[in-house]
């Protein structure tokens, strides 16, 4: 038995645990560090950066969903050279053994490269998530996606590694017809790892106004709701390679973390369940060894390899 | 502060038609600063992942007992309105940084102006303006009688009380805007406004210039406390478009000029 039962390695990423706030749903940190101690978590996939600040979408940018939600914030963001002067340091003089997972977002491959560039030197940043897929914002590509296109999450994916010097996670999107051609591409393009899934894409009406309530037309469906359709990709993908994936969509339990585990995550984004209840995270931590007890796993590193080991053979 | 807390139930009665007075007690209420403060309401259903914030009407700390008063717009709040006495309610709060009372106050008077569901929060500023001895005339807009609430409450925590209501049917046939009209408004020393988008318009048109003049925002939330980016609003006057404000945290009380309503 291990020191930390809880404990997991990634590239980039000694994590005591395998928790961490999912980017979006914890800004940079400050807001919840009221509410409980961000050491506690493994890590924070803090909220998406680009190169200039961006106030985002109109509001509402929020609407609730059976069993879930969405949202269109549109990548509100103060841009990369704010990240790195206020919001890090912060989280770097307050809590300097965290390690922190940037998002990085961009509308061109010369912005992910800017971004990533910049924000991978700092101190406390040890890996980039790479996002690709916001499915909120214009992309400039008729409608589509970075992560959509193979050729263009491909060249955005390389783009970003070229200059990152830390280990780069790509953020994949559901909204495809194979995943697994994109993911190929991502992994062709020297990615780290996977983290998914992002949002899917829906939306609400208001019966008064016949209007979406979301302004922008559309939001991210998150949530409990989408956690089926989370296993299932985590699943396809972890089947073809064999790089990590940091899997996110609809966890809000101990047991639905384990869950994703078995689906092929060696690490668990929590999203949504923030909001339904603030102490999500640590809740979550503090029932993973009753849980593991429960089900004779030791801990979660060889839970984590042995279930890999099954699903490659 | 305690932040979250399972609050226990004293009473749930509706007042009005689709509007609910609910008791609740809890520590949280210690936590409370100022009026206009928001309580973040998880609804008791497992299909229901966001809270709902409610603004706290009144609270008194000596038997750590609040009010929410809260019109169900959705199968949520619906849910909430058929919770009892003695059950309990998962809230997170208080929240949101609630009115400012700091004045000053030359003059001794001051106007709180409310519409509709917006007028709750307003009763305990009332109280609080009216026992520091300031003079307070309220001005009240519903739709129509039957949505008329808190006027005995109002009555008692004001010099003066207004209602008009769209349709005429109970008081003066109008809006709080012809109301304003009336009055010297720059002989209050402080103006405070909660309602509906277009009241809020139509209060800080006539007020850009008091120096004192308040509105509470409503807006859609997710987290309530900060971190999510659900709920912003521009900063007046910002030309790059780029600056926001958020009501949860930074709001839901502005200065008139302050953001774009």
């Amino acid at each position: 038995m291990t020191e930390n039962r809880l404990a997991i390695q990634l590239p980039g990423l000694d994590l005591k645990n395998p928790i961490m706030p999912a980017s979006g749903c914890f800004g940079f940190g400050q807001e919840y560090a009221k509410y409980y101690d961000l050491d506690r978590l493994g890590s924070i996939m803090i909220k998406a950066t680009t190169a200039a600040a961006r106030f985002g979408n109109p509001t509402p940018r929020v609407a609730e969903t059976p069993s879930g939600m969405l949202n269109a914030i549109g990548l509100q963001n103060p841009g990369v050279d704010a990240v790195i002067a206020d919001k890090l340091p912060w989280l770097a003089t307050h809590f300097p053994d965290l390690p922190i997972i940037a998002n990085v977002a961009g509308f061109s491959n010369e912005e992910y490269a800017i971004v990533s560039k910049k924000i991978s030197r700092v101190k406390n940043v040890t890996a980039i998530e790479l996002n690709i897929s916001c499915p909120n914002v214009d992309h400039g590509n008729q409608g589509l996606l970075i992560g959509q296109v193979p050729e263009l999450a491909y060249a955005a994916v390389k783009a970003a590694v070229a200059v990152s010097e830390v280990p780069v996670y790509v953020k994949l999107t559901p909204s495809v017809s194979d995943i697994g051609t994109v993911a190929k591409a991502v992994e062709d393009a020297g990615a780290t790892g996977f983290t998914m899934i992002n949002t899917l894409v829906g939306t609400r009406y208001n019966l008064q106004t016949r209007q979406p309530i979301i302004a922008n037309g559309t939001g991210g469906m998150s949530g409990p709701a989408i956690f089926p359709v989370a296993l299932k990709l985590i699943r396809q993908v972890a089947q073809q390679s064999s790089l990590p994936i940091i899997g996110m969509g609809g966890v809000d339990s101990a047991e639905s973390a384990l869950e994703m585990m078995i689906a092929g995550a060696s690490a668990i984004g929590i999203g949504t369940a923030n909001f339904t209840d603030p102490f999500a995270c640590p809740k979550i931590i503090d029932n993973l060894p009753t849980l593991m007890d429960k089900y004779g796993i030791t801990d979660l590193a060889s839970f984590v390899k042995n279930c890999q080991e099954e699903i490659r053979g | 502060m305690i932040l979250q807390e399972d609050m226990l139930i004293v009473s749930n009665i509706n007042i009005a038609p689709r509007v609910f007075r609910m008791v609740l007690k809890g520590e949280i209420v210690l936590d409370i600063t100022a009026p206009d403060q928001f309580l973040h309401i998880r609804v008791p259903s497992p299909d229901k992942i966001l809270r709902r914030p409610i603004s706290i009407s009144e609270y008194n700390k000596i038997d750590k007992s609040c009010v929410i008063i809260y019109r169900v717009e959705g199968p949520g709040l619906a849910v909430v309105a058929d919770m009892q006495a003695g059950h309990t309610l998962d809230v997170m709060g208080p929240l949101g940084n609630g009115f400012d009372m700091t004045g000053p106050f030359p003059n001794g008077k001051a106007l709180i102006i409310g519409g509709g569901i917006g007028t709750p929060p307003l009763v305990q500023l009332a109280k609080d303006l009216t026992v520091t001895g300031i003079a307070v005339t309220v001005l009240l807009g519903f739709a129509q009688q039957s949505a008329v609430i808190l006027e005995a409450e109002f009555a008692a925590a004001s010099s003066q009380l207004e209602i008009v209501t769209d349709d005429g049917s109970y008081g003066q046939k109008g809006n709080v805007g012809l109301l304003m009209d009336d009055l010297d408004l720059m002989s209050y020393d402080a103006i405070y406004a909660c309602g509906a988008q277009g009241m809020l318009k139509a209060v800080a048109s006539r007020t850009e210039t008091h120096p004192n003049a308040f509105i509470s925002m409503e807006a859609r939330m997710a987290c309530g406390m900060g971190a999510c980016y659900a709920c912003v609003v521009h900063v007046a006057g910002d030309e790059t478009g780029q600056k926001s404000l958020k009501v949860c945290d930074e709001g839901p009380i502005f200065r008139v000029g302050e953001v774009v309503i």
